[in-house]
């Protein structure tokens, strides 16, 4: 990361090293005593750009909804900005992902009765704050995302990298710590999937952090860190085996 | 493993922020987020309102039209005034009529407060269209001698022609009730009937009297006519009194002394509006019948409502999911299900209440009557049908609050 990128990163929110989302030990096993994590333990520092790879069914989404508080561990511990998820009640957690956490997903999950501009201002419906003020938010994040000119489109009247598009507006436009994307190039044909990389790159750049899904290789390949999943275990870290002790998990 | 070593080495983390606190919804996006949920299922939503709208409709017209002919009858005796007495031979006495003194109506009038008297006769005549009909054929008509004053005093209106005068009732001329001149066949007024044994001119044909329904079915002739022609003893069997509206009780209790002295307990003494009184209160019992009916069908609409909620939530399981990710809390998940369900209950109960409105409105219109809807009524209708809704939403929305993100999120 270049020194004029850092700046860019929100000063207020504490320093690069701040560890964002952390699992230790972090275990999930399902209802019918299947373990589709298992034991993982991962740190995600403010900045960073990371990539979870792994073959299907090895808990990749499981790790992901861990990480998001969409779910919380069997065992281990998940923690956000250093508070344990265990600990928090419905109503803060949900403040948590409201605030803190943002989530795109692979199938988009737009509503089709709304706009592209309120689909977006939804991000910032549980904030408590005014419709004009979301809107007016919702249109600046739509212009983050290139979509300035599609305020008013359906969901319909959208290409599928547009959709995407909106929907990681809608991620961003309460500037959260961190982004969660799930396979957001699953459902995508390879140009606008690029497009949309090219996308998570850029608002990384500009100090969102981010930590996406994949099965695509060459992407995870292009991305500053690595995380590869097997079977439920953290198998490969390349931000770990690449970074300084307590450094930065990035650039390497 | 370097990922254990890793987190050998740093201790955990200190809450480097504090964490952020749970926002309220304002009170219009809560509303909004409720009613997001009907967009796109408008049919739906209409059909399962449908079921409520019908129980309102109903109860509002049972309401509705209850209340205009009370309104109705109210006006009614509000207009005939309820101040006419009027004194008639006992009931018990069938077969032997009491005689009242001829000059009864004068007696009467007498009296203080009383503002007119009047009275008729009862003849022993029939009346039938031509001599050629058999004079056992009466039609149930009666033919009373009457005092030129009796029109107005028991607020009976003239259909067509004029009423007996001082010069008309010693000729042989006769006023014939509604019924009466319907069982003649006479609708207009010049022609003859016969009456008694010789020919009589019709001179007029009365309105139905609402406070004498007695002079319907009859055939008038002046006073002085039927001692004349038909034999009348001139001792009248009914007497009617208007009084002043304060005065009334104290009138009907000097009437029956009045007219009849010997034996007081042989005339019956009655207030004709208090039929018409007691038709408005007898209303009542078949109003609460149709209302529960109507409360039945608002309870049925309920359990539609409930299950068109039911469905809701497993369909939109998605939604639900991707609104705790976007940080809804479990609370107001519930919310927007109530709000749903709430709104469409209160859809339907509005819609319900403008149709019972309506058909009060046509039925009303069509009778003639005022049209008169309680607006608490029209309250109540909406806001047992909002209730009914609630009621309705509770377990879906709970159903819907339950689910955790993960589960919502993952059925495809
Ligand atoms: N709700 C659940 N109940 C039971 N088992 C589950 C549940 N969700 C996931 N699993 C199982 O847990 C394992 C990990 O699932 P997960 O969705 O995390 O895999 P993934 O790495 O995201 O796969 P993919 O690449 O196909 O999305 C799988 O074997 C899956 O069948
Ligand atoms: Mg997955």
């Amino acid at each position: 990361m270049t020194g004029a990128e850092k700046t860019l990163v929100p000063t207020q929110f504490g320093g690069p090293d701040t560890e964002v989302i952390t699992l230790s030990e972090a275990t999930k096993t399902y209802a019918g005593g299947l373990t589709a994590l298992d034991h993982a333990s991962l740190s995600i520092r403010q900045g960073e750009l990371l990539a979870i790879v792994g073959p299907s069914g090895s808990g990749k989404s499981t790790l992901l909804n861990l990480m998001g508080t969409l779910d919380r561990p069997s065992s281990g511990t998940v923690r956000v900005l250093g508070h344990d998820v265990a600990t928090l009640s419905d109503r803060r957690l949900s403040a948590v992902r409201a605030r803190w956490i943002g989530f795109v997903f692979q199938q988009f999950f737009l509503s089709p009765h709304l706009s592209a501009l309120d689909n977006v201002a939804n991000g910032l419906l549980y904030h408590g704050i005014g419709h004009s003020n979301r809107r007016e938010r919702a249109a600046e994040a739509l212009e983050r995302v290139g979509l300035g000119q599609r305020l008013d489109h359906r969901p319909h009247e959208l290409s599928g990298g547009e959709r995407q598009r909106t929907a990681i507006a809608r991620a961003v436009v309460s500037r959260p710590r961190i982004v969660l994307a799930d396979e957001p190039t699953g459902a995508l044909d390879s140009a606008s999937g690029a497009a949309v990389v090219d996308l998570l790159r850029e608002l990384n750049a500009q100090g969102t952090t981010i930590a996406v899904i994949t099965h695509d290789g060459e992407l995870a390949a292009s991305l500053p860190r690595r995380v590869r999943i097997r079977d439920g275990r953290v198998t490969e870290d390349t931000g770990l085996a690449g970074a300084a002790p307590g450094g930065l998990g990035v650039g390497a | 493993m370097t990922a254990t070593e890793q987190f050998a080495r740093t201790a955990p983390a200190a809450p480097s922020e504090k964490l952020p606190s749970p926002a309220r919804l304002r009170p219009r996006d809560i509303l909004a987020v409720g009613l997001s949920g009907l967009r796109g299922r408008k049919l739906r939503a209409v059909l399962s309102a449908l079921g409520i709208a019908i129980g309102v409709a109903a109860m509002v017209a049972v309401v509705g039209i209850g209340t205009s002919s009370q309104a109705q009858l109210a006006d009614q005796i509000a207009k005939l005034g309820t101040n006419l007495l009027s004194v008639g031979p006992g009931s018990n006495f069938a077969g032997a009529e009491v005689k009242l003194p001829e000059d009864a109506d004068g007696m009467v009038q007498r009296i203080g407060p009383v503002e007119s008297a009047t009275q008729t006769g009862k003849t022993s005549a029939t009346v039938r269209r031509t001599d050629k009909v058999d004079s056992r054929i009466t039609g149930g008509i009666q033919v009373l001698a009457a005092r030129d004053n009796l029109l107005g005093t028991v607020g009976g209106k003239l259909r067509s022609g004029r009423f007996l005068d001082p010069a008309t009732g010693r000729y042989p001329g006769v006023v014939l009730g509604a019924k009466a001149a319907d069982r003649l066949g006479v609708d207009a007024p010049g022609g003859q009937v016969w009456l008694g044994d010789q020919w009589f001119t019709v001179l007029g044909i009365l309105d139905p009297v609402p406070l004498a329904p007695e002079l319907d079915s009859s055939a008038m002739v002046g006073w002085e006519a039927a001692k004349t022609y038909l034999g009348f003893d001139g001792h009248p069997g009914n007497v009617y009194t208007r009084t002043k509206e304060s005065a009334v009780e104290a009138v009907r209790d000097v009437l029956a002394p009045t007219v009849n002295p010997k034996s007081p307990n042989e005339v019956k003494v009655s207030r004709p509006s208090d039929a018409l009184a007691a038709q408005l209160a007898a209303k009542d019992t078949f109003n609460a019948l149709l209302l529960g009916l109507g409360a039945v069908a608002l309870l049925v609409g309920g359990v539609g409502v409930a299950n068109t909620m039911v469905i809701a939530v497993l369909e939109r399981r998605q939604e639900i999911g991707l609104r705790r990710a976007l940080g809804a809390h479990r609370g107001q998940i519930r919310t927007q299900f109530l709000t749903e369900a709430v709104a469409l209950a209160g859809f339907g109960g509005l819609a319900g209440a403008a149709l019972g409105g309506l058909a009060t409105y046509g039925y009303a219109t069509a009778k003639g009557w005022p049209f008169a809807i309680p607006a608490g009524a029209l309250a109540a209708a909406i806001a047992a049908s909002a209730l009914v809704g609630a009621v309705a939403g509770l377990y879906p929305a709970a159903r819907a609050a339950r689910l955790t993100p993960t589960e919502a999120l993952a059925t495809g």
